[in-house]
């Protein structure tokens, strides 16, 4: 027992990620690392994703500085990195939001990023679960500086289930990698080059497979909506509920979302990073029967209500048995009497007298007014 | 009349063909290199002190070395041959009028390598050369050069000719694998480095065509006869394509001891400022490398000659200095604006860009805007500082050096010719009609006529 663990301990990398240290596997990158410790630590990811076999690098958000390549060579990194694709090395040192070369590059990717982004959060259907609008009110500025024509698409149906907002896309390419991954063929790429790439399909409508829907739930903005649910409903006033049914085509575990009794939509189940959620080793992608046709709350076995971990506008109307309520401290202070009235305002002030009936002023109040008494003047000030 | 090693045949009658190439001295270099093993060629090339001559200046026998030779994988030899950086025309010059001395090269390297297919990726637009080059292969191959069991020593060698479709960015190696195995040229994201993973997950090794071509004379001459000419980490020679204002533009073959006074005012090269003019400004390698005006153009800013060479060019750091680059020397006059000439620039990145990293997909078309607007009267002050937020944040940001291109030319006109966006905000309908002129950075020479 004691040599096995022996064998063990060496091929455990440490890494130091704003002063946190943890254990990882060799071959793991310093973003998953991070993810390990969690929270603000954790660099966001806009093109990245962790089920997605060649994803990231992309968008450059997770950027990161390596004070320290490793223990054999602590030469710090000249450049700052992509955390997403570089892999962790033995006491390697990183500096994430302790870093202000870091915080000023994020800063400068989110500007360029919503640089030809419509900024239509108000009439898209991603609004409230967008990664972009995240990023933007963690790392952005509330102003432009911008001043030219933004870059504008044809909005354009690709398949019987799929809209593409080409104006909104960021280009992460997790939707190519997903066609690639997880369906037999790919029927949309990337067209042209540079600002002028556009995803598309090769011929219009032709996105047609069984696990083509998928591709909403990896686009990290409103680029690909869902047509069965366009303009439905907003998602904070929807209520995510985990549920299953038998499927033989996919693993049939969903959240849908409802109001009332009414099924808005299906998506597959995601984690506190909005990543597919795996079950059995295998990541839960979910097919378009059950995404786009058991629309119908007796289609599903519901296990309950889904827990929203993220910061986001959905998880605000949703609280779940484990909410925090702040500790009640007045009645002890008081020695076991409940509050009633802490304090009587006329006891304090002398400009609101109980004798003065305010509903009886006529017109705007003046220091005249209080001097009289029901609209008679005081006797001290006759 | 300085050494000559690449271009001292140029002008001989026919050289562009196998008889004359031979009859004069050709082939004799792979003759020499088959007798050795491929280590003993890799120790002579870094012996040689042979820099990568399309623009990082990474020494090439490193390079080499650093090759996984993985059992049972093929490894390759991929020739870069998409030369489009603005300025350099120096590759298209060797393909054009010395083929075989780069299918020669091309010929050692791949020996040294071990890679018995050879790649030639070449620019889209150089429509022409592919001809050429296929036709020097082909005659190669008829004399024994190429194919099974070359020379007897065992060893098979292909070359192929792959034409690009005309994108600047398949001339960054990954992307320029990616295209040659067919897909849409977006550079890797690295690690890992093509020397463990390239050209269809093997081992590659990605040089420049000049660097390649300089192989022949390392071997004709020996690797520590070559590194005795040039100056420190400088050996051997350098093509320069020189171009812009001046009296020959051309492409000429410098041993890197010159200075860049001497290279730009005398006779033997560019030969002066056309119509007695003066210099205002010079772009010493290629298009993507900092712009330098005249006063540090000469002198570094400790006052030392400046010499045409990797260290000496980038004295100074991107503050007072610049590269060596690719060897394209963009020459301007006092006629010149800066801010036009940049525009010009930041539009080809623009054009250029991939798409696929976000800072330089956004970025550069923003700085093209905003330089539009500078140009064209229609800038504010702040835009000047906006250019340099915006340059700040690509540079060292992207995925591949295409970022840093960009980002670099206009951080320069912006350090060095400040004064000049100034005064195209401030005078917007002057700026329209003439140009800024020489101010403070005039050439420190007297007009030369």
């Amino acid at each position: 027992m004691a040599e096995e663990v022996k064998k063990d301990a060496p091929q455990m990398f440490k890494v130091t990620i704003d002063n946190i240290t943890v254990e990882v596997a060799p071959g793991t990158s310093i973003l998953m690392a991070a993810r390990k410790v969690g929270g603000d630590v954790a660099p966001p990811t806009m093109c990245f994703y962790s089920k997605l076999k060649g994803s990231g690098g992309k968008c450059r958000t997770c950027l990161v500085e390596v004070a320290a390549g490793s223990t054999a060579d602590p030469r710090p990194m000249p450049k700052l990195v992509a955390s997403c694709r570089t892999n962790v090395m033995d006491g390697m040192v990183v500096k994430s939001i302790t870093s202000e070369k870091v915080l000023d590059a994020r800063k400068g990717v989110v500007e360029f990023l919503l640089l030809n982004h419509p900024l239509d959060c108000p009439i898209c259907d991603q609004a409230g679960e967008c990664h972009l609008q995240d990023l933007s009110y963690e790392h952005g500025k509330e102003e432009t500086r911008y001043e030219f024509q933004r870059r504008l698409f044809e909005r354009e149906d690709i398949g019987p289930y799929i809209q593409l907002h080409m104006t909104r896309c960021i280009l992460c390419y997790r939707c190519t990698y997903i066609a690639d991954q997880i369906t037999n063929t790919r029927m949309h790429g990337i067209l042209d080059r540079g600002e002028h790439a556009q995803i598309s399909t090769y011929i219009s409508k032709a996105i047609d497979n069984d696990f083509s829907g998928n591709m909403i739930d990896v686009c990290p903005v409103g680029a690909l909506t869902d047509r069965t649910f366009r303009f439905k409903q907003r998602v904070w006033f929807l209520k995510p509920l985990n549920a299953h049914r038998d499927c033989d085509k996919c693993c049939g575990k969903v959240t849908i979302w409802n109001r009332g009794d009414e099924v808005f939509r299906v998506t597959a189940r995601k984690d506190e990073w909005g990543e597919v959620e795996d079950f059995d080793g295998k990541t839960g992608w979910i097919c378009n029967t059950c995404r786009f046709d058991k629309k119908k709350t007796s289609d599903w076995v519901i296990e309950g209500p889904r827990k929203i971990n993220r910061h986001s506008v959905i998880s605000a109307n949703h609280y779940l048995d484990d909410l925090k309520r702040p500790h009640e401290t007045i009645a002890e202070v008081m020695g076991g009497r409940k509050p009633k009235l802490l304090m009587d305002i006329h006891a304090v002030s002398e400009v609101n007298k109980p004798t003065v009936h305010l509903s009886e002023i006529e017109g705007p109040a003046t220091s005249e007014v209080f001097n009289k008494e029901n609209g008679r003047l005081l006797p001290e000030t006759k | 009349m300085s050494t000559k090693l690449l271009l001292d045949k140029a002008n001989i009658e026919g050289i562009r063909f196998y008889k004359a190439y031979r009859e004069n001295g050709g082939y004799a270099a792979v003759e020499k290199a088959f007798k050795m093993t491929p280590t003993e060629i890799v120790e002579e090339v870094k012996k040689s002190g042979l820099r990568g001559r399309g623009g990082a200046g990474f020494p090439t026998g490193m390079k080499w070395s650093f090759l996984a030779k993985p059992e049972g994988v093929p490894r390759y030899l991929v020739c870069n041959a998409d030369e489009s950086e603005p300025g350099t025309f120096k590759d298209r010059y060797l393909m054009e009028f010395l083929p075989h001395l780069l299918i020669e090269g091309l010929i050692i390297s791949s020996f040294a390598l071990g890679s018995n297919r050879t790649y030639i990726y070449i620019r889209g637009e150089y429509a022409w050369i592919p001809d050429i080059l296929e036709h020097a292969i082909e005659e190669a191959k008829q004399n024994g050069w190429l194919g099974k069991n070359i020379l007897g020593t065992g060893f098979d060698c292909e070359i192929y000719v792959q034409r690009g479709a005309g994108a600047y960015i398949c001339g960054e190696e990954t992307a320029l694998i990616e295209s040659l195995e067919g897909k849409r040229g977006n550079p890797r994201i690295k690690p890992p480095f093509p020397a463990i993973k390239g050209l269809w997950e093997s081992p590659t090794v990605v040089n420049n065509v000049e660097t390649l071509a300089a192989i022949v004379p390392i071997f004709n001459i020996g690797g520590e006869e070559y590194a005795k000419i040039g100056v420190g980490k400088s050996t051997g020679t350098k093509l320069i394509s020189a171009c812009g204002n001046i009296n020959k533009p051309g492409v000429y073959e410098i041993d890197m001891t010159i200075s860049v006074e001497e290279f730009v005012y005398s006779d033997e090269y560019c030969g002066g400022i056309p119509n007695g003019k003066r210099l205002k400004a010079c772009i010493p390698g290629g298009s993507s490398v900092p712009i330098l005006p005249a006063n540090l153009l000469f002198k570094t800013a400790k006052g030392e000659t400046r010499l045409m060479n990797y260290e000496s060019l980038s004295d100074g750091g991107f503050a007072t200095g610049s590269m060596m680059g690719s060897g394209g020397f963009i020459v301007l006059d006092e006629d010149q604006c800066i801010v036009r000439h940049t525009l010009t620039l930041a539009r080809f990145y623009h054009h250029e860009s991939c798409g696929q990293c976000s800072p330089c997909r956004e970025g550069t078309g923003w700085m093209k805007r905003v330089l539009y607007n500078l140009e064209y009267g229609k800038g504010k002050l702040s835009d000047i500082d906006l250019l340099w937020d915006i340059q700040r944040r690509i540079e060292g940001n992207t995925i591949c050096p295409l970022g840093d291109a960009a980002a670099w030319p206009v951080a320069a006109a912006i350090r060095h010719f400040r004064d000049e966006f100034e005064w195209h905000v401030l005078n917007p309908e002057e700026s329209q009609v003439r140009n800024f002129g020489l101010a403070h950075y005039a050439d420190a020479r007297e007009v030369m006529v």
